[in-house]
């Protein structure tokens, strides 16, 4: 009978390059555990842990039904609100960048500027743009807005551009061959075609806005970060405990609802 | 002659949809009080401040923040790499492929839910109520979303694996670990290391500002820098720290591209 079992080839120097690998990442992460420091727990830990489960046994309903502008619904409204504007900002703000990042629009040379561009806007952190745009545009909702807005480009942007590549140019050419110009060209054709992933995309993007808007308050630009840091800066587990319970409610759902739609979509 | 031109469908949902929507935008711009022209006033009038910012940076300031930039990395690899630790069993009993009870997979995921849900910086302000200021409630932070993350993203990996390797292991008698060892783990582990090295990179850029509610790191340092107003230093810190967040994310984008 012939051997059945083929033997792995071994290429020594593959089984080298392997070990470094694991070395470097094994040695960096021992570097990370050296550089973080375990001071212990809190003697009062145990107490505010109990506290905090207390507060979520205990929400506090009457903060939840409050419906004045110091209530949670309010809060809340004005977190979704945030989302919804910042996430249209850039989804409108992305189309001329994707049209930029597109090769089969602008061609290699440019696109490769576009890309570089786009990914350098995904790579700022939100949380600093909207301390930024607090220092210029004043505390509130519409700094959290701007930050959204101009944040949600890097992802969208990427997105969008790899949907106008993987399009079908015969459309763009027929339009082209007729004597279209630049501006029938991009919304006789290109937009028409991508629109569906657009629009699935922005869905998506705004699901991730709607956790990114309830940690904008936490620096002071809108929404139900401010009454929540409050909240649990001052101790006062009950309250935190409803926030964070209609929060994650809140998230869940509108996950769900615009799950289905993009299903639809696409 | 045929008529080439077929009738366009009545417009009427379509335009109802597209009125709901457009109402929905106006509405919560009017609602979060987002007015274009006033923003644009202040955005004039608070350039002045962008440019005490980045006008010059204060590059001086460097070397004071390397240690906490350090240790802003520092945290991003220890809560990856607990993370992602927790993440791999749980993926496999979260996936309905593999145990195929409801009742574990349906609870699992729901608490999976609920973890990625919690935003990080909530989380680190509640670690840091209960641990203290520091590092290490960052890192717990860290770890929890991470372990969310990464535990969604393979669980369903494992749900859209090639079926035939199971089947075949199990024809010919193969218990549960071997077909987990033989069948499903080989098929997953690309995956599963690209997504641990996505995760860092998300970690890397929470890690970066979740010193603003006292969870270590050179967020920290940037919440001290605002507070007494140096605003040289602040664009220091903004620029050093996004040069960083930079490298390391186009460096692991090009190891993800050559795992997967």
């Amino acid at each position: 009978m012939d051997n059945i079992l083929i033997k792995k080839e071994k290429n020594p120097l593959k089984t080298t390059l392997h070990t470094v690998y694991y070395i470097i990442v094994f040695g960096l992460i021992f570097w990370g555990f050296s550089g973080i420091e375990y001071k212990g727990i809190m003697q009062t830990a145990a107490s505010s842990m109990r506290a905090l489960w207390q507060g979520f046994v205990h929400p506090d309903l009457v903060y939840a039904t409050n419906s004045t502008i110091d209530g949670l619904p309010y809060a809340i409204l004005e977190t979704i609100a945030i989302a919804i504007s910042g996430t249209f900002v850039s989804a409108i703000i992305s189309i001329p960048f994707a049209l930029l990042a597109s090769q089969n629009i602008v061609g290699q040379k440019v696109s490769k500027i576009g890309k570089l561009i786009v990914t350098m806007i995904r790579t700022f952190p939100e949380l600093i743009l909207a301390l930024i745009f607090i220092s210029v545009v004043g505390p509130g909702a519409p700094a959290g807005i701007l930050a959204l807005g101009i944040h949600s480009i890097g992802m969208l942007a990427k997105l969008f551009s790899e949907s106008i590549e993987s399009m079908d140019l015969g459309v763009k050419e027929a339009l082209e061959s007729c004597g279209g110009n630049y501006f029938e060209v991009l919304f006789r054709a290109v937009l028409p075609q991508v629109s569906p992933e657009l629009i699935s995309y922005t869905l998506y993007r705004f699901e991730i806005n709607m956790r990114a808007a309830s940690t904008l308050g936490l620096v002071g630009a809108g929404g139900i970060g401010a009454p929540l840091i409050f909240a649990i800066r001052s101790r006062s587990w009950p309250r935190a405990a409803i926030i964070i319970i209609v929060l994650i409610i809140t998230v869940t759902i509108i996950d769900q609802i615009s799950g289905r739609i993009r299903k639809k979509l696409v | 002659m045929q008529k080439l031109i077929v009738p366009k469908p009545k417009r009427l949902r379509k335009y109802s949809l597209i009125m709901l929507v457009a109402f929905m935008i106006l509405g919560s711009a009017w609602f979060a009080g987002f007015n274009i022209i006033e923003v644009l006033v202040n955005l004039f009038k608070g350039g002045r401040l962008l440019g005490r910012m980045f006008f010059p940076p204060n590059f001086a300031y460097i070397p004071r923040i390397i240690d906490p930039m350090l240790e802003t990395i520092q945290m991003a690899l220890v809560g990856t790499f607990l993370g992602a630790i927790v993440a791999l069993p749980t993926a496999v009993l979260a996936a309905n492929n593999f145990i195929k009870t409801k009742w574990l997979h349906v609870p699992l995921r729901l608490i999976l839910n609920v973890f990625r849900t919690i935003p990080a910086m909530v989380l680190a302000s509640l670690f840091v109520a209960i641990f203290g200021l520091g590092a290490f409630s960052g890192v717990v932070a860290l770890a929890i979303f991470t372990f969310g993350l990464i535990s969604k993203l393979t669980f369903e990996t494992i749900e859209a694996i090639d079926y035939g390797q199971v089947e075949a292991l199990m024809s010919l008698g193969a218990n549960k670990m071997n077909i987990l060892r033989y069948a499903i783990m080989p098929q997953i582990l690309p995956q599963y290391t690209s997504y641990t090295i996505y995760g860092f990179e998300v970690n890397i850029r929470a890690a970066a500002v979740l010193g603003w509610v006292g969870a270590g790191g050179i967020g920290q340092t940037l919440e001290y820098n605002l507070a007494w107003r140096q605003f040289d230093n602040v664009g220091t810190i903004i620029i050093f720290s996004f040069a960083i967040v930079l490298v390391i994310d186009l460096v692991s984008a090009a190891i993800r591209k050559r795992l997967v």
